[in-house]
This record gives structure tokens, sequence and C-alpha cells, in this order.
């Protein structure tokens, strides 16, 4: 897309819909299931502690993956479910929404999925994502002093 | 909102900061150097090289992807072609092009134009054998491995230069 131009490299993320703080949770995963980045700033319920929060969000990302990908109309039959897929093969969900929340999600091919968890009437953001996946690669890739698969401080 | 699409190298490259080419060449220069002196053998210089290309690429595939936005490619095919024409172009400047394909499709050679590291350089006859450019099939190699492309540690090096 030439016509953006050079400042469609860190694009501005895009204005939130709501006045005020409208995320509620952000998860960073790498390609192994470790949770490199967990922040929350709104979040009334705690029910499990923080590794198993991790590993079910992990697990439940992974399964819905396989679910999606196997349910898709339109590709050709692409092995049984369970089998692990490489990421960004076959079609990708990005986003549930429940009464309560909507949770939106990116993988790179790279394996590394980006977690979105905020109120309910927020759109598409994937835009938002692609911009976190830009500061991520900017300050936590090009750290020389961070190894990759550590989890970020 | 449609997902926009791959961005071509050169746009990519005219946007991110660059350094001195000069700088580039001789600082790798002085890196190669330094490792001779160090390790004496050229094979062992060959695999720190390689090894150092591997530390390099397992970070900067996660730049490429971010700054390229290309989707998962299909096949090798498309992969040694996005390689040669995005991402060596968005690094390095410059342009590169894939031939010699073999007959299963899974060897090929990446030829560049113009390859910045190998300015002002002249090999000794005590060096012959060394990969000098060992560190850019290590950056592929690390690269590939870490979108799950399982692929052959000993890229040879078919790049040619004006020297």
């Amino acid at each position: 897309m030439q016509f953006f131009g050079g400042s469609d490299i860190s694009p501005s993320p895009p204005a939130p819909t709501a006045p005020g703080n409208n995320a509620h949770m952000i998860y960073v995963f790498n390609r192994n299931g470790v949770c490199l980045l967990y922040k929350e700033w709104n979040r009334p319920l705690h029910t499990l502690n923080a590794q198993q929060d991790h590993k079910l969000m992990f697990g439940l990302l992974f399964s819905l993956k396989s679910l999606t990908a196997k349910m898709d109309p339109t590709s050709a039959e692409k092995g049984n479910l369970g089998v692990p897929q490489l990421p960004g093969q076959g079609c990708s969900f990005h986003s549930f929404r429940t009464n309560t929340y909507k949770l939106s999600f990116m993988e790179t091919p790279s394996g590394i999925k980006i977690i979105l968890v905020t109120h309910p009437k927020t759109g598409d953001l994937r835009d938002s994502l692609k911009y976190i996946y830009n500061l991520y690669v900017e300050y936590v890739v090009k750290n020389p002093l961070y190894t990759p698969g550590a989890p970020v401080r | 909102m449609a997902p926009a699409g791959p961005r071509s190298g050169d746009a990519i490259f005219a946007s991110v900061e660059r350094v001195n080419a000069e700088l580039f060449t001789l600082t790798y220069g002085a890196i190669v150097r330094q490792l001779l002196t160090d390790l004496e053998e050229v094979d062992e210089v060959n695999k720190q090289l390689d090894q150092m290309g591997y530390n390099i690429g397992i970070r900067l595939v996660d730049e490429f992807l971010a700054k390229s936005n290309v989707s998962r490619c299909v096949d090798f095919k498309e992969t040694a072609e996005v390689i040669a024409k995005v991402g060596f172009k968005m690094f390095l400047g410059v342009g590169a092009s894939v031939t010699n394909w073999d007959a299963e499709g899974t060897c090929c050679s990446i030829v560049l134009e113009d390859n910045p590291l190998v300015d002002f350089v002249e090999l000794p006859d005590t060096c012959q054998g060394l990969y000098y450019c060992n560190v850019l099939s290590g950056v592929i190699r690390g690269a590939l491995e870490m979108v799950s492309v399982p692929s052959c540690a000993s890229l040879s090096l078919v790049f040619s230069s004006s020297s």
C-alpha cells in the first residue's frame, strides 16, 4: 500500500470507542506456551493462580485454533482434530465475544500470540494488536539483554 | 477493515533507520578479522559466524514479520522468494534473486547482486575455505527455524561478489 507512505510503520493506535481505559487484560505467549507478558488493569475476579491461568489461556487458544481450522467450510480437509497446525496455516480466529468481555487474538508465523481482553462493545482490534506486535519487536526483540523465551518484565 | 497486504522491501527499507554502509562493512570485517586471530582455525571461524548469524536470525524474524506484513508462505519456493525479494531488500538494501532449484524443490541458491559485506575485502591465501558471509546463512537458518521450516544447517554460500 504505497500511498500510505512512511507513517504506516508505526500507525498510531486506533482511538478507543469509549472514554477511559478500555482494556482489561493482555497476555503475550511465545510458540512454546511460555507467557512472556501478562498485565491486568481491570480484573475484579481472580479464580486461579497465575500459572494455571496462563496454562488455561494457552490451552484454550490452542484448542480454539484447531477447532476453527477443522470446521472451516472453505478449505480442503486438513488432517484430524488435535493435529497441531503451524501458526498461520489454515484459517485462524481473531476474536470471540461474551456478554461481559471480548477477547481478541493475533498470532504471527513465528508463534508469538497476543491476546487482549476488553469491553464487549470494542470494535475490530486487529490493527491495535499489530501495533502492539510492532512495539514488542521494537523494544523486546531488539533489546540486546533479552533472551528469547524469557518473560518480559 | 481488510488487513493490509504485504509491503514491498523498498518501501520498508526507505522508512527504517539506516546505518552508514561503510561503517557496517568495516565493522563486519573487523569482527571476522578478530575471530580469525582468536580462533585461528578457518572451520571454527565458520562455525562461530554461523552461530552468530543464528542468534541474530531468531530475533530478526519477528521484526521482519512485523514490518513486512507477509502471511505464512505456502511452500518453500515462496519462502525463498520472500527472503530474497523482501527480506534482503529490507535489511541490507540489496536485491537478490533465487536460482538453481533442484529437482525436488528443496534446495536453491540465493544470489546477491551486490553484497555490502564484501566491499573492500580480499581473502589471503591462508584463508581459503573461509565462508566470509557465513553470518548471512546463519541468519536465514535461525529465521526459518522460528517459523517452523526445518532447514539444513550447512547452507552453502553461492553469493556472487564483485571481488
